[in-house]
């Protein structure tokens, strides 16, 4: 979770991530930065997300996004 | 049939009296008879290609979705029974066979678009290609039907596919009802680009007669009309001479141009999908929202999410993510990370996906080099003012003006500006034509263009100009209101009597200064040709 929050950071230092859960619907997080987010999860985390995936629902939050890595982590074991 | 003709209004009138006089579960296969019939007035021909559209896509969803329904009951009892890679192998091969249907019916509708749209806008190319080597023999031109609204069903169609194919909703289950999907005749010529899981949550259903719901409708048919009849059109006058006469027409006059332009296009397109989204509500169906105010836009980003939004969302979902999202580009994001460094590898596969994004979507618009240099012009500004985000930050730390009204009236004006130029491109039609006529808004300017006589001789009166200028007021002040809240909603809090001046007013005005009469033809909306 804390390489996720600092790579969140990097793209929005302004944003408290830790507690913001309308990161897409608020339209924090806009097409760009959600692209630029798969590919720091892919280097970082080495799991791939697919275009299906890219909903509000998964990205609205930090959490959520994590969520969705873990399970991706969780499915390759 | 035009949405401002007469037999449009005579069509509209005849579906609304027999809808609501059905009963409820005949009133979608009412719609789509309506829309079949509106279909066929225009051309005959075209029904095949939507009919050939709708029955593709319907059977190929729903050979994927079964697929998909079947495979999921037999994993969940045979999931316990398989090793791992077992599970892996069973479930790529599942993805795989739908993925050979999905791709049979994406590539044959995309091809059909690509045929009827491009055909001759490739000849073309591959003509002037061969003159380059000294041949004079050029291919001819083939005389193709285009049928009406294409790039929207088409799109639509599309979309629906991939949302089925990605497991988001089962596919409709009624050939008919998905028919009505693609046809619904309000939103076949020029958009919305309706989801699939938007429009069928009210297209289908059972809907009486409800007096809000009808008025809203009407409202919001006559606040189209007001900005197509009463602005667009005759602003258009001046356009077309500006247009049609560069070497005239240059410097003070080529910035007038673009400027009416910007003012034209907004009132007929936004009027159009005014007139297809009161028309919907009428009957009770909703049709999603195409603009937020775009003019008042900070910055390009924001204009494209505020502008044409069901087309913007449509180009990220359904080509932007997939391609930025796919193996090969997480490839040249490693690749462009090794070779340029963390900070400007990153960008390339955002910016190389945003490129084909703009080009696809300049050539969606029209099969012309002015389509496709102004979407990559859109692509470069976005690019630039991506790369000047850092500056904006350093700026805003050291002077305090971002919140102030100034320098938010300072960006909503560089936006309109920059847009206004690019729009250039589709007002010239030529590439050349159009730098050249831009730098003249600069080379060109004399203090003797600003003159009224000119702009008369343009085609309408002084007393036009002040209408749209009034006109252009109103426009103002209603999106003033909508800030804070729908402006109808507000209207219907009022009494009876004043509801009734402000709606007879709009009536009247656009009755008596709409553009029709002597010298004005109800002409075409803009995004029809699209």
């Amino acid at each position: 979770m804390e390489e996720l929050i600092a790579i969140l950071n990097d793209l929005h230092p302004e944003v408290d991530f830790a507690t913001e859960k309308n990161l897409v619907v608020g339209g924090i997080l806009d097409s760009f930065d959600i692209v630029s987010l798969i590919s720091e999860i892919n280097e970082e985390f080495d799991v791939t997300i697919s275009a299906a995936e890219l909903t509000p629902e998964n990205f609205d939050s930090a959490e959520s996004i994590y969520a969705l890595i873990k399970e991706k982590l969780d499915d390759e074991d | 049939m035009l949405f401002t003709s007469y037999e449009f209004l005579g069509f509209l009138l005849a579906v609304f009296v027999i809808y609501y006089l059905l009963p409820g579960k005949a009133q979608w296969p009412f719609l789509l008879l309506a829309s079949y019939v509106f279909y066929f007035i225009a051309d005959p021909r075209y029904l095949i290609f939507i009919a050939l559209t709708s029955v593709t896509t319907f059977y190929g969803a729903k050979i994927i979705s079964d697929k998909k329904e079947s495979f999921a009951g037999w994993f969940a009892d045979h999931k316990k029974e398989m090793e791992k890679e077992e599970r892996k192998a069973a479930k790529a091969k599942e993805h795989k066979g739908e993925k050979k249907i999905f791709l049979a019916i994406l590539l044959l509708n995309l091809g059909i678009l690509a045929v009827t749209k491009y055909t001759n806008f490739t000849i073309a190319n591959i003509n002037s290609l061969i003159s380059a080597f000294g041949n004079a023999e050029g291919l001819s031109f083939v005389n193709l039907v285009i049928p009406m609204g294409i790039s929207f069903y088409t799109f639509q169609s599309m979309g629906y596919l991939i949302d089925v194919y990605n497991g988001k909703f089962p596919a409709q289950k009624n050939l008919f009802k998905f028919a009505l999907f693609v046809s619904f005749f309000p939103q076949l010529v020029q958009g919305p680009i309706s989801r699939y899981a938007d429009l069928s949550q009210t297209l289908f259903e059972e809907h009486r007669a409800n007096f809000k719901t009808i008025s809203f409708g009407l409202e919001r048919i006559l606040w189209g009309f007001f900005k197509k009849l009463v602005i667009a059109d005759r602003i258009l006058v001046p356009v077309k001479a500006i247009i049609a006469d560069p070497g005239s027409y240059n410097g003070f006059y080529a910035f007038a141009g673009a400027m009416f332009y910007a003012l034209e296009l907004y009132c007929d397109f936004t009027g159009g999908i005014d007139i297809t989204i009161g028309v919907a509500e009428t009957m009770g169906i909703k049709v999603t929202e195409n603009f937020i105010r775009p003019y008042f836009s900070k910055n390009i980003k924001e204009y494209w999410n505020r502008w044409h939004i069901t087309m913007g969302t449509w180009f990220t979902d359904y080509i932007f993510y997939p391609i930025s999202a796919s193996q090969f580009m997480m490839k040249v994001s490693k690749k462009s990370r090794a070779l340029l460094g963390n900070n400007i590898g990153k960008r390339v596969p955002v910016y190389l996906s945003s490129f084909i994004v703009w080009f696809t979507t300049g050539i969606w618009h029209g099969a012309s080099w002015n389509f496709i240099v102004w979407g990559l012009g859109n692509f470069v500004v976005i690019m630039i003012s991506q790369e000047l985000d850092p500056f904006y930050r350093w700026f805003h730390s050291k002077v305090n003006v971002a919140g102030t009204t100034g320098w938010k009236a300072f960006q909503i004006i560089r936006t309109v500006l920059i847009m206004s130029s690019l729009r250039m491109f589709d007002c010239y039609r030529d590439v050349p034509l159009t730098f050249k006529m831009f730098a003249s808004i600069f080379a060109d300017f004399r203090l003797s263009q600003l003159n009224l006589q000119a702009f008369i001789d343009m085609g309408i009166t002084a007393q036009d100009y002040l209408v749209v200028f009034v006109g252009l007021i109103i426009l103002f002040a209603v999106s003033m209101i909508q800030r804070s809240g729908s402006v109808r909603e507000k209207i219907y809090g009022l009494a009876a009597l004043p509801q009734f001046v402000i709606y007879y007013s709009l009536f009247m005005i656009t009755i008596i200064f709409g553009a029709y009469g002597i010298g004005f033809e109800a002409s075409q909306f803009i995004y029809n040709q699209f």
